[in-house]
């Protein structure tokens, strides 16, 4: 899109300029509008060229997987903080529905409910509720006493992990069934379970939030809650819904993660939360509410994940991986209030 | 004879290739009040940008008592005795008043110790010489609209400004409000300051200005004396073309009742209102800025809670819970501020419009994205909103245009009672003669109009009946025969 730029001729020097800067004017739009997505693109190609190991079927799957419990968690937040919100106890949650669900699908007769394994739809009808739980509590507090999401969610952070380690009694809930295992490590047509679920929950949230009645109430709730209100947007109830969403997504990557893992953890999940929102702020929504997308947050998630992995590939120490993450976040921040100065 | 306090000459500033100002041009001189009049658009807001170091100009001179003056920072400007009062104030409220005047240049004690009790005095000295009955230890929270404003021009005044601006000052005051600012201005005035003046206001203008500037499409177009002018001269003006008159009301009001409101509470201590509306009227509501006329309107909307009294609408007792239900029987709101309760700023226009009417737009499944952009591009067409495309951010678009698309969000609603709190608030005479007629029309046709203003003005053109307001009660209703501005303040004071 850039191909004006190149070599005027000498007798239309003066309007070759014009369009020169204008060209350049366009590349710098172009570069913030899709900055993210650029930004992985060179990412990709850069590590396929590096290592000839990135670009292998087998470890682009090994990216998915491992990007899709960030990500689940990820498109939940991203419901929240659309609201103005955001939701601290994923992590937490991720932990509770971890521990309670295989409660209901372990073979072991010390940590199982009694009469267990129970079958796996059970299971996992059962961490759904958990996160559906917790999230009506959060959701609540909110929509319905005004507390801010900040403290609400903390609150459950702290709470949902003591919980976790009072039901586990502090220790792992080992020995899965099978059919429980099967949705962190079975695969269909060769793609893993995981990033299949991800894949269903990305569309589905695509679906929602840009095309139906509810969407549309999320963006007006987040972008003028007044403005909603006096329409006829029922603003608490969206408010306690996104709270609910959130809480069932993490139940579903608590259990994805128990599944993957054999056995669920009572310390899983922790600091999940702070993956989960630097993905949907790289992402491009906005922490003030009513600006984003579910596909920037598949964007951002993708690229911590590449991140991750690429640093692996080369040998780059866990202890940097860290770094580079603090320092993506807040360029795509700068990158997008410089998009916002525009405007 | 002295230079004049600020003399502009040529002023240009394009954006991105589009001129916002061509040809600005402006003399102050001491001890006068100066009004810069136009529309939205019309270059004021950029040229007042640049004279205060918040923008660079593009080209032109600006001289501050004779000297060639460049301002690259709004303190720069300050230090040049430039001092602005901008329309939306931005007080640290839990701060007092002297606090606030004094803030980043404290008056300290050894060791950086803050000396409360000399910026007390001082500050106080201050308001006493400009003789506003406020006190310097005040929360900044707890007062008025007016008195921050007020303390606004102390605090530019502790600047030694000699040349303060005012940026649409009296838009969120009521009449007796407005009059407590104007001796603060001929104060100001005495004390040989000059005061730049912007306002859509005409009256207040030609009440309160000595000398008028009028820009139009970013140039300038006339200056002369307030004394040789009348409002339809500066109309004319301000519009490029005469407008035959203000105001726009063709409607007859039918004796047919169609909201009838029995003894009512709302919120903030209203209390015991009653009054009837007809098909085909448009009724108006009168009073001060607390008056109450604003949570009348929220109750009847289900935006505040239930309290004493009932409504009959069309002859049936209703009584709603949330806005949702007044919708779908018949109303619509469109607030007094579009900015903070009517729109979503960074959603697109097509959005905003179909906000308050999305089930007939779209299936429990899913949006219909044609529904929606048909509907949006009537009320576009309807409205002669101005935007480039449907999917513009709302954001992008002016006052008058914006408060266009309100309306156009609740004409979808299908309503038969419209109810408009200050409806041309900081939209200019153009845009707003547009809102006058869509009113008339929609009583015209059949519709009823609640609207609500703190100008006499828009009352006596507009309305058939007024119910004036006064401390949360219904002091007096007017028929059209007897609304004159002399009623009006008295039975609201």
């Amino acid at each position: 899109m850039s191909n004006e730029s190149s070599q005027p001729g000498p007798a239309e020097q003066a309007p070759a300029e014009k369009k020169d800067s204008q060209a350049g004017l366009h590349v710098t739009a172009f570069a913030q509008r899709f900055g993210i997505v650029i930004a992985l693109v060179v990412l990709c190609v850069a590590l396929s060229i590096f290592n000839e190991y990135f670009l292998t079927t087998r470890n682009i799957l090994n990216v998915l997987r491992q990007t899709s419990i960030n990500g689940i968690l990820a498109i939940g937040m991203t419901y929240v903080i659309l609201t103005r919100g955001i939701d601290l106890s994923v992590g937490s949650v991720v932990a509770l529905a971890g521990v309670i669900s295989a409660a209901f699908a372990t073979t072991s007769s010390v940590a199982g409910m009694a009469g267990g394994p129970y079958p796996a739809g059970l299971a996992f009808a059962v961490g759904i509720a958990v996160g559906i739980g917790t999230g009506t509590v959060c959701g609540t507090l909110v929509a319905r006493f005004n507390v801010p999401a900040f403290v609400a969610t903390l609150g459950m952070l702290s709470a949902a992990r003591g919980l976790t380690l009072i039901a586990a009694d502090g220790r792992p809930v080992p020995a899965l069934t099978d059919s429980y295992r099967w949705i962190g490590t079975g695969d269909i047509a060769g793609i893993p379970l995981p990033v299949v679920i991800f894949a269903i929950v990305f569309l589905a949230s695509w679906y929602v939030l840009s095309s139906t009645r509810f969407g549309r109430r999320v963006y007006a709730a987040g972008g003028n809650p007044h403005a909603a209100k006096v329409s006829g947007i029922n603003v608490r109830r969206i408010r306690l819904t996104v709270y609910i969403i959130s809480g069932a997504l993490a139940g579903l990557a608590g259990m994805i993660l128990a599944a993957r893992t054999g056995s669920a953890l009572p310390q899983a999940g922790i600091a999940y939360e702070l993956d989960a929102i630097a993905a949907v702020v790289i992402g491009g929504t906005s922490l003030a509410g009513g600006v984003g997308h579910v596909a920037g947050t598949l964007i951002g998630a993708l690229l911590i994940g590449v991140v991750n992995n690429g640093l692996d590939l080369m040998g780059v120490e866990s202890y940097y991986q860290q770094v580079i993450k603090g320092v993506l976040i807040v360029a795509a921040v700068l990158l997008d209030q410089s998009r916002n100065r525009r405007a | 004879m002295d230079a004049p306090l600020l003399e502009v000459v040529g002023l240009q500033k394009s954006f991105g290739g589009v001129a916002a100002l061509k040809d600005g041009r402006f003399r102050l001189e001491r001890g006068t009040v100066h009004a810069l009049c136009g529309g939205n658009g019309a270059g004021k807001s950029t040229f007042l940008t640049i004279i205060m170091g918040i923008q660079t100009r593009d080209a032109g001179t600006i001289r501050c008592k004779g000297e060639d003056v460049v301002f690259a920072t709004p303190r720069e400007a300050l230090a040049h005795g430039i001092s602005i009062i901008e329309q939306e104030l931005s007080p640290v409220p839990a701060m007092t008043v002297a606090e606030n005047i004094f803030l980043g240049r404290e008056p300290v004690r050894a060791l950086g110790r803050v000396d409360f009790r000399r910026m007390n005095e001082q500050a106080q000295a201050l308001l006493n010489r400009l003789g506003f009955q406020i006190a310097a230890t005040d929360r900044m929270g707890e007062l008025s609209v007016a008195k921050l404003q007020l303390v606004e021009i102390a605090k530019a005044l502790s600047y030694d400004a000699e040349i303060i601006i005012m940026d649409e000052p009296t838009s969120a005051l009521g009449e007796s409000e407005a009059d407590q600012l104007f001796e603060a201005v001929h104060k100001l005035k005495a004390e040989g300051k000059g005061v730049i003046y912007v306002s859509h206001r005409l009256s207040e203008i030609l009440e309160i200005a000595d000398h008028y500037t009028v820009f139009r499409d970013g140039a300038f177009v006339e200056a002369g004396e307030i004394a040789d002018v009348s409002k339809t001269d500066l109309i004319r003006m301000i519009v490029g073309r005469p407008l035959s008159e203000e105001f726009f009301k063709e409607n007859r009001p039918t004796d047919e009742v169609t909201l009838s409101i029995d003894g009512i509470d709302a919120s903030h201590g209203v209390h015991d209102v009653s009054f009837d509306a007809h098909r085909g009227e448009i009724l108006g509501f009168y009073g001060l800025m607390g008056s109450g006329r604003t949570e009348i309107f929220e109750r009847l909307f289900g935006l505040s809670e239930c309290r004493a009294g009932t409504i009959t609408l069309q002859g049936r007792q209703v009584q709603f819970n949330d806005p949702a239900e007044a919708i779908d029987s018949g109303l619509a709101l469109v607030t007094e501020d579009r900015k903070e309760s009517g729109l979503v700023l960074l959603a697109s226009v097509r959005n905003n419009l179909c906000m308050a009417s999305l089930p007939s737009v779209s299936s429990p499944a899913g949006m219909h994205p044609a529904a929606e952009r048909d509907a949006a591009h009537r009320m576009i067409e309807m409205f002669g909103i101005k935007t480039s495309t449907d999917r513009l951010e709302v954001s992008g678009l002016s006052g008058g245009n914006q408060q266009k698309v309100v309306l156009g969000k609740w004409f979808l609603t299908n309503p038969d009672i419209l109810i408009l709190d200050e409806p041309t608030r900081g939209v200019d005479v153009g845009a707003k003669r547009e809102i006058y007629r869509i009113m008339s029309d929609f009583a015209s046709q059949g519709g009823t109009v609640l609207m609500s203003s703190s100008e006499t003005d828009e009352i006596i053109g507009m309305v058939d009946r007024v119910v004036v307001m006064k401390d949360g009660t219904v002091s007096g209703v007017l028929s059209r025969e007897e609304i004159d501005a002399e009623t009006l303040v008295h039975l609201a004071a």
